[in-house]
């Protein structure tokens, strides 16, 4: 037996052990928070320095040109294209929220969001011509929102009776919506597979200005959204089955309710979500309308803590490197893909900068003499 | 025969986060004797055995085991120092048999079961130890399993055996046989640490007394010349008067019947058999049992959480006289019916409670459905925090400080709080002071006597027998399931309680 052993091995005390902390503050956290965010830039710099030969300072402005353009100069087209895209990006943010709060992983943002596309643009083509632009978006918008609730409604129903599990569900909702979707270009494409611009049903430009109507409604729901899980019965109803569906049960709350009701909300911001892209800013759509931003959107949405506000933030900054890094990887001549290693990086380092939010790391201590 | 110490902790401290779990800890245990462990719950008697065992690895201070330092980096480690624990949970494989539990994860090369279960039968002859060794776990009682845990840790060869809370889960009788075996294994030599907070099994088992407070040790006692106040007056740091009041009840009506209900879990096992009696208003009805032998599902099944294969509920309305049934009514359903029926579970933060929830939204669990506007209204969950916390003193930073961030005798303040400002007509509580320490636990007790003084019919589901007989008035008995018997608290015993709780049991044996 082991525990016979005549000589033990002379143990160490390790070098360091994890320990689970509690006790830090908020406004430690964001410190924290933000600092990996600084120090993170700090590095993006040096690695456009040495891709680039420009000095660290020409670096940061090739990305904020990249990002916002040429705004000093009082040319504001490439900021309310970022506008846009942080838009786009917090909406789909938004849309997951209510179901992660209820901790259903709606990991389907893409297919619902595609749908809520498709419902926009059979509208816009078929309907297209035979109504005034007005109704007709009203048309729009009733069909791409009931397009994305079914597309969220239909795990919600497997997960509410027969307790399936959502993740995989959902991911397999986003393929059947691709594959609908390239059918239907394929169909309307005519052999080229590529729908044109389809001029009715447009979102109206207010000024110059292409995606006011879309930014304005995203900045809507972001309020609607906070208000919603913060002071409405139901945002509470859904706090209270994402963290014990025993204590949902135990105070007679219809949890089998909550979650359909819930993924209807999610699936119809994401179809509403659809409907801004292909009605407010492509008037066309292909299977990449979304783009993978429905699961960039998940880490948006755990990043900003479920709080409508701090995702708009964050939202902001990836936008900021997506468009900044692309900038600079087209000075340089390098790979599209320059940006998106560079987006996952900061991502992962605001992912793991939580695990020093939540445990401290002890070293070896010199451990004083004891009288024995 | 002189004292030679086994183990010895200087100046143990360990933290969690901010909190101090075991402060500058000194502490010795020798060779033949009982040491007991002493402490309130939260006073860092656990956490200090977890660092012997090699679960958690201390801040600051040495351990030394035989006059040697020794470092305890693992589980591993441990055993290799000869420790062995017995924890609160088992950790067995339940489709094994008791000798495969007992053998397993043992990296000696051969495998051989037969060796090993003469081995094991020395051991159990040596010791006392009654156990079937091809018994399966599953099929196993509390006690058995206990044994298998104990018999695991000697057959490793430890002659340093810690147990956490061993009493918790037996009745008198088994305490009492786990009491002799320990006994016989002090007498062989070994040194046996154990883990309570119950002071009569201290007096009646140890040698000395090691007593923790607030996770700082405070002082060794010989059991020989201590008394059950000395003790509690170290553990609290003040004098307790353990007595609990008990009035007569007065004007006692039915006020729920419950008519032979049968329940069935997911896979079909009878967990609920014919389960009939009645709670009256005024009086505290104690149900006493093994644990998990159906008190949780009972319970369940009159809050609307359970359904029911058989047998109905009945509520007597005090203020209409109506008799109606509660069967098949959802937990809404019933409180629309203007049962005022109040639970206090089993798991706090689990059911009764959310965790990650400010005081205030856990007020509001209860109530946040009326009004009609869509929008919740925190005023009035607001001013019941703020009473809850000034009535019942819970210790806490604010009322938005998460729930699961106060201590476990808070944490049942607040739910108990909220259940009896509902004004309940029937009050349920399953093991409403588990966990908590020993003013809190007085606290509540007083808490339901006020409530029973007020009409209210109590159900209390309890753990510790000697709280039961000296809190209720009636006390059922409930073993797998059945109810198997109601005595009058008054004039009841512990070893009778402990007879009927293992009845169901017993017969079950005979016709095997």
């Amino acid at each position: 037996m082991m525990a016979n052993k005549s000589t033990m091995k002379t143990h160490h005390e390790p070098l360091f052990h994890v320990v689970k902390r509690d006790d830090m503050s908020a406004g430690k956290a964001w410190l924290v928070r933000i600092s990996t965010i600084v120090i993170s830039f700090i590095f993006i710099g040096f690695v456009s320095m040495v891709l680039t030969g420009k000095n660290f300072g020409e670096a940061f402005e090739t990305m904020f040109l990249g990002a916002f353009g040429r705004i000093f100069d009082g040319r504001m087209t490439m900021l309310w294209k970022y506008l846009q895209d942080v838009a786009i990006l917090l909406a789909l943010s938004l849309a997951l929220t209510p179901a992660f709060k209820m901790k259903f992983w709606n990991c389907g943002a893409e297919g619902q969001t595609l749908m809520g596309g498709l419902a926009s643009i059979i509208c816009m083509i078929e309907l297209g011509g035979k109504m005034q632009t007005l109704p007709l978006i009203a048309v729009i918008a009733v069909s791409s929102i009931a397009a994305g609730a079914i597309w969220g409604l239909i795990p919600a129903i497997f997960k509410a009776l027969f307790n399936t599990n959502e993740t995989l569900f959902t991911l397999m909702m986003n393929y059947i919506a691709t594959q609908i979707i390239a059918y239907y270009v394929y169909i309307k494409g005519g052999g080229s597979n590529v729908i044109n611009p389809v001029p009715y049903g447009n979102f109206p430009t207010v000024g110059d200005n292409d995606y006011f109507v879309n930014i304005v409604i995203v900045a809507v729901i972001t309020i609607l959204m906070f208000i919603y899980l913060k002071f409405s019965k139901q945002g509470y109803e859904i706090s209270v089955v994402g963290e014990s569906q025993n204590t949902a049960r135990y105070v007679g709350i219809n949890v089998k309710k909550v979650i359909i009701r819930t993924m209807v909300i999610s699936g119809a911001l994401c179809g509403v979500t659809g409907m801004l892209l292909v009605a407010g800013k492509d008037h066309s759509i292909n299977t990449n309308l979304v783009g993978g931003q429905g699961f960039t959107a998940i880490l948006m949405s755990w990043l900003g803590q479920f709080n409508p506000f701090i995702m708009v933030f964050m939202t902001g900054i990836v936008i900021f490197l997506k468009l900044g890094v692309a900038k600079i990887a087209d000075d340089a001549l390098l790979n599209s893909s320059f940006s998106e290693i560079i987006v996952g990086f900061v991502i992962l380092m605001l992912v793991g900068c939580e695990f020093f939010i939540h445990y401290s790391i002890k070293f070896r201590h010199n451990k004083k003499e004891v009288k024995a | 025969m002189t004292k030679q110490p086994a183990i010895e902790l200087k100046n143990i401290t360990k933290r969690f986060g901010k909190v101090v779990a075991n402060k500058n800890v000194n502490l010795t245990a020798y060779r033949g004797e009982i040491l007991s462990i002493l402490g309130e719950n939260g006073s860092g008697k656990t956490t200090l055995m977890n660092m012997i065992s090699g679960i958690y690895f201390p801040d600051e201070g040495q351990i030394f085991i035989d006059e040697k330092e020794a470092v305890i980096t693992s589980p591993k480690d441990a055993f290799n120092y000869k420790i062995g624990m017995i924890h609160q949970h088992f950790k067995l494989v339940d489709v094994f048999s008791a000798a495969e539990n007992i053998v397993l994860g043992i990296e000696d090369g051969k495998y051989d079961l037969s060796k090993s279960k003469t081995e094991i039968k020395k051991i159990c002859e040596q010791y006392g130890f009654e156990l079937a060794l091809e018994k399966k776990i599953y099929t196993m009682s509390v006690s058995e399993k206990q044994t298998v845990e104990i018999i695991k840790v000697l057959y490793r060869g430890a002659d340093i055996l810690i147990l956490d809370e061993p009493t918790a889960v037996l009745t008198p009788q088994e305490t009492e046989k786990l009491f002799n075996v320990l006994r016989r294994m002090r007498d062989d030599g070994k040194c046996i640490i154990i883990i309570t907070h119950k002071l009569h099994e201290v007096l009646s088992l140890s040698d000395r007394v090691s007593v923790l407070r607030k996770g700082e040790y405070i002082g060794t006692v010989n059991t020989a010349e201590t008394s059950e106040s000395e003790l509690t007056e170290m553990m609290v740091g003040k004098k307790v008067d353990l007595n609990i009041q008990r009035s007569e009840p007065v004007d006692s009506v039915e006020r729920l019947a419950v008519n032979s209900i049968t329940c069935v879990d997911r896979t079909g096992t009878v967990v609920l058999d014919d389960v009939s009696f009645t709670a009256k208003s005024g009086e505290i009805l104690g149900i006493a049992g093994i644990a998990g032998s159906g008190q949780r599902e009972l319970l369940e099944s009159i809050a609307g959480l359970q359904r029911l294969e058989y047998g109905d509920i009945f509520y007597y309305d005090p203020t209409t006289g109506k008799k109606e049934s509660l069967r098949d009514k959802t937990p809404l359903q019933i409180r629309q019916m203007g049962v005022r029926l109040s639970f206090v579970p089993e798991d706090r933060l689990g059911m009764g409670l959310v965790g990650n929830m400010d005081i205030v939204d856990n007020m509001m669990l209860r109530s946040y459905t009326k009004g009609h506007s869509m929008f919740l209204k925190r005023k009035k969950p607001k001013d019941l925090a703020m009473k809850i916390i000034n009535d019942l003193e819970v210790v806490t930073p604010s009322a938005s400080t998460p729930v699961r961030r106060l201590s476990g005798g808070n944490v049942q303040k607040v739910l108990v709080g909220r259940e009896i400002a509902a004004s309940p007509t029937v009050l349920m509580v399953a093991y409403p002071v588990r966990g908590l320490d020993i003013n809190s636990s007085y606290m509540i007790y007083n808490l339901l006597n006020e409530q029973k003084e007020k009409g209210v019919a109590i159900i209390f589901v309890g753990e510790d027998l000697d709280v039961l007989v000296e809190l209720c008035d009636r006390i059922m008995v409930i073993g797998s399931g059945r109810i198997t018997g109601v005595v009058d608290a008054r004039n009841t015993t512990k070893e009778e309680i402990g007879l009927l709780m293992t009845k169901s049991k017993n017969a079950g044996k005979e016709n095997e």
